[in-house]
């Protein structure tokens, strides 16, 4: 088996011009994640830049409704540029100028990686590139001129469903014409090896950190980790610090209109194993291996796709996966700003959602940890037009 | 004497790319005996998919059609098996690793060797990740083609030593497409490759008029064209046989001359 497996998963299925970059990237990671400058500035970064640590915040309001488990929030949406993103960004940035890279290029789909990307690439002196489904566009405007004002220039992406999938195509691209000045930052925990290793091992300080608060709070582990799963990067940084640990995991999956519709993203409900944007995980697509176009009302989740080490951690049964709809999200978006005075990114309240649904079927001594893992500003025009409103940026 | 071997076997080969089912599967085989009659040495028959990350917009597109059409790989089987009566020309499959393995490897590669298409090229299946697919292909006796790139460098000689049928060079960074100008030095990787065996090196990616093909048909063992050709079928639709003919004529007679 060839490097970078999760299992079966992982792997390394992308164009020839791009694997001795990508082999490149490997060593260059491997050599600093041990060096202490390295961890040293990184972790400087984490702390005044971002934010770091995010807050354990007790939901206590939730918590006495729902009359269940005691719930905490990791507070993601805290850090510097509103979402978990920030980490993984920071420390591939960092890599980028150490390895003598000049520019960067990312995908985004609701604009957060985009976000950190760009201001992380002002903070650090890098050109940026940022690629944008055209859709994805329209449904982020903020976000759009967000990333252009921080510096970066947003390619509207029109070919296929102009969405994530779309956006993800034509990064990749355009990192095969120019790739001797530049890295790619993947922004999730997918890609080809060694990304989907990368970006979990920067997300994990999400992880870590819970352990150590919740310790703190409750003198115990959680019961129950939840969080969203678009490809997975902020549920891989919540929980990695938590797999050998007596602790149940649930990723909270995009489905859309529903799981038995054909406007969902649920790619542990509705998907196969296949291979595409350089790994081999579970797919959306149809028997002759097309990427089926998939839809969420989250730009975020709307992902064909799911990381490799999701797709292993689904098949050995440690991690368990479920749908969520566009109503029950933005029913837990309105609930959450309403019970605790938090508006969460629509991403992030697919988690919320399975929390409300979770929790009451819980024992009072019991505790759930439910990612947060970005705020919800970016959506709030988005949410007044699915409720009717007709509010545009 | 297989067929990819006769391939090469007339001088530098030209070896024209269309995709199937662009615009339709009836015009995919009709273009596949027109372009052997022209001159044409390999014919690739693109298989459509939904998400072409090596393609250019031109291929893009074309895809896009195909699969708008209706394509399938099963209707794509059925026309090869159509057209082999009356056509010996050697064929190879240009696909993407997923629609392959969602099929399913071993029916795939079954099929490939009783349709009679010589060779599979999946660009997103590198050295390292070969596995995947090259037992079936073994078991089948179909080449799996091996690719090398301007940034490959000590990379081509591992890849060329297990190199079988022909090698890809690709002359250019970043996608397919038309370029004004190929920079990279694609001589040099070629004898890089030969210096591990004996082997037919094709170069692709880049390359639509006759200067550039007769340029490179001074280095090279056959010179692949795709976005050039895939452009008059986009511009043509049904009737594009008789200019693509006329251009795989021009261009064979280009890469003769060396």
């Amino acid at each position: 088996m060839s490097k970078g497996r999760f299992g079966p998963y992982g792997g390394q299925y992308i164009p020839e011009t791009l694997m001795n970059a990508v082999i490149e990237i490997e060593a260059a990671y491997e050599h600093y994640k041990k060096d202490e400058a390295f961890v040293r500035e990184l972790q400087s970064l984490l702390e005044n830049y971002a934010g770091r640590p995010s807050l354990l915040y007790y939901a206590e309001r939730m918590t006495k409704k729902l009359g269940g488990a005691k719930i905490y929030l990791k507070r993601e949406d805290l850090n510097h540029t509103g979402s978990h993103k920030i980490n993984n960004v920071l420390g591939q940035a960092l890599l980028a100028k150490k390895m003598g890279k000049t520019r960067v290029v990312a995908e985004t789909g609701a604009g957060q990686h985009g976000v950190a990307t760009a201001t992380v690439a002002a903070l650090m002196g890098l050109e940026c590139d940022i690629y944008m489904g055209k859709e994805d566009t329209v449904r982020q405007a903020l976000n759009v001129y967000r990333m252009e004002l921080l510096g970066a220039r947003v390619h509207p992406v029109e070919s296929g469903t102009q969405t994530l999938k779309d956006a993800v195509n034509e990064a990749m691209r355009e990192w095969t014409s120019r790739i001797e000045d530049t890295l790619y930052i993947f922004g999730s925990v997918m890609g080809p090896h060694p990304f989907p290793t990368i970006v979990r091992d920067f997300q994990s300080v999400i992880g870590r950190e819970t352990k150590r608060q919740m310790l703190k709070a409750e003198g115990k582990l959680p019961d129950v980790l939840l969080a969203c799963v678009g490809g997975g990067s902020n549920a891989m940084g919540l929980f990695y610090e938590f797999l050998n640990d007596p602790v149940r995991m649930i990723g909270c999956e995009a489905a859309g209109r529903g799981v038995h519709t054909a406007q969902n993203a649920a790619t542990m409900a509705n998907g196969t194993v296949g291979i595409f944007h350089g790994m081999k995980s579970y797919f959306c697509q149809d028997g002759d291996g097309q990427i089926a176009p998939v839809y969420s009302i989250s730009a975020g989740l709307d992902y064909p796709g799911i990381g490799p080490e999701h797709a292993y951690l689904h098949d050995i049964g440690r991690v368990d996966y479920v749908p969520v709809t566009d109503e029950e999200a933005v029913d837990a978006f309105e609930y959450l700003s309403r019970t605790e005075g938090i508006i969460p990114a629509i991403e992030s309240a697919h988690a919320v959602a399975y929390a409300r649904k979770l929790a009451p079927s819980m024992a009072k001594n019991q505790v759930m940890v439910v990612n947060l893992s970005g705020r919800g500003d970016k959506d709030v025009a988005a949410i007044a037009r699915y409720r009717g409103a007709d509010l545009h940026e | 004497m297989n067929r990819i071997k006769e391939a090469f076997a007339n001088g530098t080969a030209f070896i024209p790319f269309v995709t199937a089912g662009d615009p339709d599967l009836e015009t995919t085989g009709k273009l596949v005996l027109e372009m052997a009659k022209a001159g044409a040495d390999l014919i690739e028959l693109g298989i459509p998919f939904s998400d072409p990350v090596a393609e250019g917009e031109v291929i893009q597109r074309a895809d896009s059609r195909a699969l708008s059409g209706g394509c399938t790989i099963d209707g794509i089987f059925h026309l090869v098996r159509s057209i082999r009566g009356a056509c010996g020309v050697p064929l190879a499959f240009m696909t993407y690793v997923n629609p392959v393995y969602v099929y399913g490897p071993e029916k795939f590669l079954k099929h490939c060797a009783s349709c009679g298409v010589d060779a599979v090229i999946v660009p997103d299946l590198p050295f390292e990740e070969k596995k995947e697919l090259l037992p079936f292909c073994d078991a089948n006796r179909v080449e799996l083609i091996s690719m090398i790139a301007p940034t490959s460098h000590q990379r081509i000689e591992e890849i060329a030593k297990e190199a079988r049928g022909f090698v890809y060079c690709v002359s250019s960074l970043g996608v397919t497409g038309v370029r004004k100008k190929i920079t990279s030095d694609v001589g040099t990787m070629i004898s890089l490759v030969k210096r591990q065996q004996k082997i037919p090196c094709a170069v692709g990616f880049g390359i639509s008029t006759p200067e550039q093909a007769e340029k490179i048909a001074q280095v090279a063992d056959g010179v692949i064209v795709g976005s050039a050709i895939v452009k008059l079928v986009e511009q043509y639709g049904a009737d594009c046989l008789g200019p693509v003919s006329k251009y795989v004529r021009e261009m064979k007679q280009a890469v003769r001359t060396r």
